[in-house]
């Protein structure tokens, strides 16, 4: 057993999951709740607030390891890593200017739900940075799985099952995770007036040169590509990268707050905050981004950007009916990929399958799983269900 | 180490179990002749052997779901094997079981270099899944230094790492979907050319569940560009201490190296007698690589040398030239060879906080003493995955229970520290019982009802992973 600051606050919150068990009484969790309106509507009267279990438990920068409560705001982390000259690799997406929402995004909630930006593309995503968890399952048994070591390959790697559950299997209580130093220059290769489709061609030449590219997006008629490193590195790469990409145009090099507004922006969808419309983000291979688009346009009025070298689509439509749900999933289901319903109404996000469904197989095996961490459904029941 | 009995049942029915596997697969797939199936009575674990009650070679994902339909109806347990290379155990037979080797599955299925993918049948080796797409300047990052060998289908297994994992990250990091078929002979395609999720993270849990939650015949893989250049840089310590702190300086100044390797000095001296790589005698040995341009190279290089030399270091040697790169590796790379030569060895797989790395060398010093037994350090210094190698006499008697004795309290040291049992080999039976001492009872409950949700039967590598007396109710049941 840990004993860190939030040991007595993780035990009471057990206590008060195994009591609900019992009871059968639903439960939503609820970590800044900068994020309560993602996902299905939750169906439960009681919230359980991961608040207490807060706290930096262990940081060593030399081991590039982390460990904190899951109620340790997101912003407390970063500090603390900046003071080390150290970051989270995954470049978690602040939701609250996209959703509308204040408070302060915690640690908990950006492991649930896995949240990655546009450095997933060369770091990885939340779960690949995650190298350890403890949690409450629906029994209010605490369970410890993965570790602080950055390879762990004992047992069954129950870390990335619950990042991304969204809380419906367990009440994540603790996490440790792999950070990495934050580069001394950033530069931002940038070209103007693509197309879509051409825009993602110069994506994946940038992304298939050697130059470890950390970032890769086409918004606002402007193609953009990171890198970070060492000054000699990014003096190397930038030029270099602009003479790669020659073909597609003279590009330019952006460099500080030029530079990094930029990439905020994209991680935070920045184009659609703060406008009426519903918001999707959709996984699909690079390529196949405009093509899904493309095929969305004569349907509905759709707004689009690409991030992840055009992996990640983000759209905007209106806010209306199914929000798109059943052209956009088409379209999904045929490029092979996936859908999820970032911002609507909360009527329409009661109605339409939030995520994307599962074919029956695969669906009847996520039921099994899901069954044996919370076999009451009693955690944040409706947030993953359709 | 103890196995359960095989079912009487099962081993009085081998000829109509063979029989219905004779339906299923062409005649040469299905081995059952005693003298045959002993080639797979073991992996590279080689102090534990068993045959199988029968082989299996099937040739697609189709021939597979009909063989698990088979053993699923008959209620035959089986063992998934890739290329047998495992260190730990994870194909090592039951009697009662039929061994499902994917070997046949070797196939490359799609190439995508705009999207930066590979898509392979498992049995493909992961050496040669590099070689499918390095004409185009590109590679597959996870490296096991059995990577000449070792099948793709393994690697998931067992979430196989390497050298450079510090940088690129294990199997799991670098896997995009699968296709698995359950012991019940479905087939289920899980994530893709796309990245993430959209529902729970099955692939990330099937990624080192050791062949016990389904067989995995398809994989997509991440494929990255291939470096400019890459150029290591050797240094030489007289304390361990001195080198773990440097490792650290290093990390913390914002260099990050492809790999980090340290060897001790039983192991340099083992390595220099066998390799003749020019290593000096000194206590501890750090060779560190970095990637890129030419002039990006002697940069990184010249800010982790500023770094050593605070370190009075006793060497300090930077390649300049492709021979002194691989006049440096040399040496390492022959490091489990250059053991073996001087005797039998066991090889560990624990990983350590790294600022664990000198108080756990000096413990394991200690009690090379206490146990009589002569054990050689080379490790994964970035990342804490230490491969202590323990060198015993296979002829003597007591001598391999004596070595197994000594590698499990290095184990459970590695535990107490805050580390783990395995950090890349994997558990199979090897560190199976040693599992309490790294998690509680409840934690690996929680594990053992994914096995439950996956194979309800228990049946697709049952006794592995787990102590065997806490599956026992349900590999009855």
């Amino acid at each position: 057993m840990l004993d860190t600051i939030y040991t007595d606050a993780e035990s009471a919150l057990a206590e008060d999951v195994r009591a609900a068990h019992d009871a059968g009484t639903p439960l939503e969790i609820a970590g800044g709740g900068t994020r309560k309106a993602l996902g299905g509507p939750v169906q439960a009267e009681t919230t359980i607030s991961t608040a207490g279990v807060s706290g930096i438990s262990l940081y060593e920068p030399g081991a590039l390891t982390i460990v904190a409560g899951a109620g340790t705001p997101l912003a407390e982390i970063e500090a603390a890593l900046a003071v080390e000259n150290q970051r989270l690799a995954f470049e978690p997406m602040d939701h609250r200017a996209l959703l509308g929402t204040t408070g302060e995004p915690t640690i908990g909630a950006v492991a649930a739900m896995n949240n990655s930006g546009p450095r997933r593309i060369q770091a990885g995503a939340a779960r690949d940075a995650m190298l350890g968890v403890r949690f409450v399952d629906g029994r209010g048994t605490v369970i410890r799985n993965g570790g602080r070591v950055m390879k762990n390959v004992t047992g069954y790697d129950l870390v990335k099952l619950m990042a991304g559950s969204w809380g419906t299997l367990g009440v994540i209580t603790e996490i440790a995770l792999k950070v990495l130093p934050a580069p001394e220059a950033v530069a931002t290769v940038a070209l103007s007036g693509l197309d879509d489709e051409t825009a993602i061609r110069a994506l994946s030449a940038a992304l298939g040169s050697p130059y470890d590219v950390t970032g890769a997006a086409h918004v606002d008629g402007q193609t953009l590509v990171r890198i970070e490193g060492f000054d000699s590195q990014v003096n190397h790469r930038g030029p270099a990268l602009v003479a790669a990409l020659k073909s597609f145009g003279a590009a330019t090099i952006l460099t500080g707050n030029d530079s990094d507004t930029r990439w905020v922006d994209i991680r935070d969808v920045a184009s659609f905050a703060g406008r009426d419309g519903a918001v999707w983000r959709v996984s699909v291979k690079p390529t196949d981004g405009p093509k899904l688009v493309t095929a969305l346009r004569p349907l509905m009025p759709v707004e689009a950007f690409y991030d992840w070298g055009g992996g990640l689509v983000w759209l905007m439509v209106p806010d209306a009916g199914d929000a798109g749900a059943a052209a956009i999933r088409a379209q999904a289901a045929v490029l092979g990929g996936h859908a999820t319903l970032v911002r609507a109404a909360p009527a329409i996000r009661a109605a339409v399958d939030v995520f994307e469904p599962e074919a029956p197989p695969l669906a009847a095996l996520t039921a099994r799983v899901r069954g044996e961490f919370d076999p009451k459904t009693i955690l944040n029941p409706g947030r993953m269900r359709g | 180490m103890e196995m359960p009995a095989p079912s009487e049942f099962v081993l009085s029915r081998k000829a109509d179990i063979v029989a219905r596997l004779q339906e299923v697969l062409p005649d040469d797939a299905v081995i059952h002749a005693d003298e045959e199936v002993k080639v797979y009575e073991c992996d590279a674990l080689t102090a534990y052997k068993c045959p199988p009650l029968a082989a299996v070679l099937p040739a697609s994902t189709e021939e597979v779901a009909a063989v698990l339909k088979v053993c699923h109806e008959m209620g035959v347990p089986v063992v998934p094997r890739g290329s047998g290379t495992s260190l730990a155990g994870g194909a090592l037979p039951t009697a009662d079981s039929v061994i499902l080797g994917i070997a046949r599955m070797a196939d490359v299925l799609e190439t995508d270099y705009e999207n930066r993918f590979i898509r392979v049948q498992t049995g493909r080796t992961n050496l040669s899944v590099t070689g499918a797409v390095e004409e185009e300047g590109f590679f597959y990052a996870p490296d096991p230094s059995s990577q000449l060998a070792c099948a793709i289908a393994g690697n998931i297994a067992m979430n196989s790492g390497g050298a450079h994992c510090l940088k690129y990250g294990v199997t799991t990091n670098n896997l995009m979907g699968v296709r698995v078929v359950t012991m019940e002979g479905e087939i289920i395609d899980i994530g893709g050319a796309h990245l993430d999720a959209g529902g729970l993270d099955l692939l990330g849990v099937i990624c080192g569940s050791e062949g016990q939650l389904g067989v995995v015949t398809e994989a997509t893989l991440r494929i990255l560009a291939k470096p400019e250049g890459a150029r290591p840089i050797l240094m030489g310590f007289d304390s361990n201490e001195v080198a773990g702190a440097c490792v650290s300086d290093i990390i913390k100044a914002g260099v990050l190296p492809v790999a980090i390797e340290f060897m001790d000095r039983p192991c340099i001296r083992a390595c220099e007698a066998f390799a003749g790589a020019g290593y000096p005698d000194v206590e501890a040995l750090l060779i560190v690589e970095v990637e890129g341009s030419e002039a990006e190279i002697d940069d990184q290089l010249g800010k982790i040398a500023a770094i050593a030399r605070h370190h009075n270091p006793a060497e300090l040697r930077e390649s300049a030239s492709p021979e002194e790169s691989a006049l440096i590796w040399r040496g390492r790379k022959a490091a489990f060879g250059a053991m073996g030569q001087i005797n039998d060895y066991m090889c560990l797989d624990g990983t350590i906080p790294v600022g664990e790395l000198p108080y756990v060398l000096r413990r394991i010093g200690e009690m090379s003493k206490d146990f009589g037994l002569d054990v050689g350090n080379v490790f994964h210094a970035g990342d804490g995955n230490m491969h202590p190698l323990i060198l015993f006499d296979a002829n003597k008697p007591g001598d391999l229970e004596l070595c197994e004795a000594f590698g499990a309290e290095i184990l459970k040291l590695c535990c107490e520290v805050g580390g783990c049992l395995t950090g890349e080999h994997g558990v199979g039976v090897e560190k199976r019982d040693l599992m309490l001492h790294q998690y509680a009872p409840e934690d690996l409950e929680a594990q053992l009802r994914v096995k439950d949700a996956f194979d309800p039967k228990w049946l697709l590598n049952p006794a592995k992973v787990f102590p065997i007396a806490t599956t026992a109710s349900r590999r009855a049941a």
